[in-house]
């Protein structure tokens, strides 16, 4: 993947924040909520980048974390404290607690068979959601979610987009600097030949574990941010079709990158909520059908998911 | 025992029921990912349109003429619909699997969405055809006949299949398939109708079993990921590429959907985590997966 300079990214990224930061000022509420809801799906795509692009793990059960964080923070909202951004830490302790639970099995997989065992590790989650009712509601979920509070106000429209930017760019940091770091270019290793890592001496299933449970926890606080701005949990937000989306927004935004899922998880997000009702409520069918032609057309965005040992001959002979 | 077998008697039918029919579905899956390295996520798509299928052409309470054609079609429709996927999938042959996996995703969630359009978000209920639809006693218990039925013909499924698996030359080619692609397209078998084939009819089993599974699940929208998480479950816990394996497995997880929800309804959820688990460590490649399957 060719990155762009370093300045221009620089520059490009503090434009972003810059105008995301005052998008409220200028856009009316409705627009801001679309935003906040983007910048929530925006961290759980990025996070699964971590797995899917950067470690090379195509997972398609990430949805459950998120999820997990969601009813974490719903509930801790509705009956201990609604306090920022207490709900959101226990999002995020919830979400990683559980990729941890689960994401040792999946790590001993690798390709097709890890992204069959996500799908139904996602599944077992989504179901358990529904049947145990006394803590999630079951098939209702949670409802009535209060407003989350900063400094004893609840937080009105825009409050709660500066909120939900400040935590999504706080998660975002994180990825990113999990992967400039040198345990990111071990797991870019991992991705690109993972026995060649293992001849050289890493023990790549725990960088494989770790990159899991960091992945978890992000989706775990970006389902917290859901939490604080659906105000009610469902457990079609664990599910496949939400899982099947982040990995959409994944491959449209080219996998790798971190800041391409975002705005791959903004035009789902746009496809869903804004387009979607214009169609009456099908906006599914349109996803699907951009899904067909992203893998037809975009080779590329789905770069980081080739196995090792199917990449054109001119890469494979620089390694030798 | 036998008074614990008696009450729950009702429930390892049931399983055994399910276990049949998941048998059907996972075969194809298996055999598919053994054959061409196609993980088909749009199994449990086939299925639902199956369900369907049998909704529309029969109704709620078909006749005979209605449930044998709805079978009739959804064989036709599989079939076609496997040969249209493995079109599709052409092209993305050099892409490795996963760009595969993702399109057979796609697929899945623009049939399920045209499906949902189509027949709305109720369930729809089927009833088995007539004669079928009475309860007999076993053990004392009333049961289901069309249980009864599914049990028996998922068995004969079963024996058939692996009849011709192991002991036909139909069956040899789909072994060596799965043992080695590559050497049996060198002994001069042309690989590429091999994939129709065994796409096209992967995809009948789906449908077909979509149609004689009616009658138990209904049809309702997001019953195809559920079955598709079971048919995936089953496959990698029994191997790829395995008739025995996909037979055993498919009726162990039956029982944990029935006996399991029936005994510890709230946990039935975590024991098909931990089954998969446990195989996976104890087992990677599965519990039947021959010495040539890849994992």
């Amino acid at each position: 993947m060719i990155a762009p300079p370093v300045h221009t990214g620089r520059y490009l990224g503090g434009a972003a924040v810059v105008f995301l930061a005052a998008a409220p000022l200028f856009l009316a509420p409705y627009a801001t909520t679309t935003l906040t809801r983007m910048l929530v799906f925006a961290l759980l795509a990025a996070s699964l980048d971590l797995l899917v692009g950067v470690t090379g793990l195509p997972s398609l059960g990430h949805a459950a974390y998120f999820g997990v964080g969601a009813y974490a923070a719903a509930w801790f909202t509705k009956n201990v404290t609604a306090t920022g951004p207490v709900p959101v830490l226990v999002a995020l302790a919830a979400g990683a607690a559980t990729a941890a639970a689960t994401g040792w099995v999946a790590v001993r997989t690798h390709g097709v068979f890890f992204l069959m065992l996500t799908l139904a590790i996602g599944e077992i989650v989504a179901q358990a959601a529904e049947t145990w009712e006394p803590v999630t509601g079951g098939s209702n979920g949670l409802y009535g979610v209060p407003s989350t509070r900063i400094a004893g106000s609840p937080l009105d429209v825009a409050g709660l987009y500066w909120y939900v930017l400040a935590v999504f760019l706080a998660g975002f940091l994180v990825l990113w600097l999990v992967s400039r770091s040198p345990f990111g270019a071990a797991l870019r290793g991992i991705r690109d030949n993972e026995p060649r890592m293992r001849a050289l001496g890493y023990a790549t299933r725990p960088y494989k574990f770790v990159a899991f449970v960091i992945a978890g926890a992000v989706a775990g606080l970006a389902g917290g941010l859901l939490a604080a701005q659906q105000r009610l949990v469902t457990p079609a937000d664990l599910g496949f079709t939400t899982a099947a989306l982040a990995l959409l927004a994944v491959i449209i935004g080219g996998a790798g990158s971190l800041w391409g899922p975002c705005l791959g998880a903004a035009l789902v997000i746009v496809v869903r909520d804004v387009v979607g009702p214009d169609l009456g409520g099908h906006g599914p069918l349109l996803l699907g059908l951009v899904f067909i032609l992203v893998v037809y057309l975009l080779p590329r965005g789905a770069a980081g998911l080739r196995p090792p040992g199917r990449r054109p001959v001119r890469e494979e002979a620089s390694r030798i | 025992m036998l008074s614990w077998l008696d009450a729950n008697l009702v429930s390892i039918l049931n399983g055994v029921a399910i276990g049949f029919l998941l048998f059907i579905l996972a075969i194809g899956l298996s055999l598919i990912f053994g054959m061409m390295d196609v993980l088909n996520l749009g199994h449990g798509a086939l299925f639902l349109a199956g369900g369907y299928l049998a909704w529309a052409v029969g109704g709620s309470d078909p006749g005979w003429g209605g449930f044998l054609a709805a079978i009739a079609l959804a064989a036709v429709a599989g079939l076609v619909c496997g040969g249209a996927l493995a079109g599709m999938v052409e092209p993305l042959r050099r892409r490795g699997h996963l760009d595969q996996a993702l399109l057979t995703l796609g697929v899945a969630l623009v049939v399920a969405e045209l499906l949902a359009m189509l027949f709305g978000r109720d369930v729809r209920a089927v009833n088995p055809p007539p004669g079928l639809d009475r309860t007999v006693l076993v053990l004392g218990e009333p049961y289901p006949v069309y249980r009864l039925v599914l049990i028996a013909a998922g068995a004969g499924l079963a024996v058939v299949t692996h009849l011709v698996v192991e002991r036909t030359t139909v069956g040899a080619l789909v072994r060596a398939t799965v043992a080695d692609r590559e050497m049996v397209s060198a002994i001069g078998v042309d690989n590429r109708r091999v994939r129709f084939a065994v796409l096209g009819l992967g995809s009948l089993a789906a449908a077909v079993a979509g149609v004689l599974g009616a009658p138990i699940y209904g049809a309702r929208p997001g019953l195809d990921a559920t079955v598709l998480i079971l048919a995936l479950v089953v496959v990698v816990i029994g191997g790829l590429g395995s008739v025995r394996g996909a037979l055993i497995g498919a009726l162990l997880i039956g029982q944990i959907e029935s006996l399991g929800r029936a005994l510890l309804a709230d946990a039935a959820s975590f024991i098909l985590f931990g089954a998969l688990a446990i195989v996976l460590i104890v087992r990677p490649q599965g519990l039947f997966a021959g010495p040539g399957a890849r994992s």
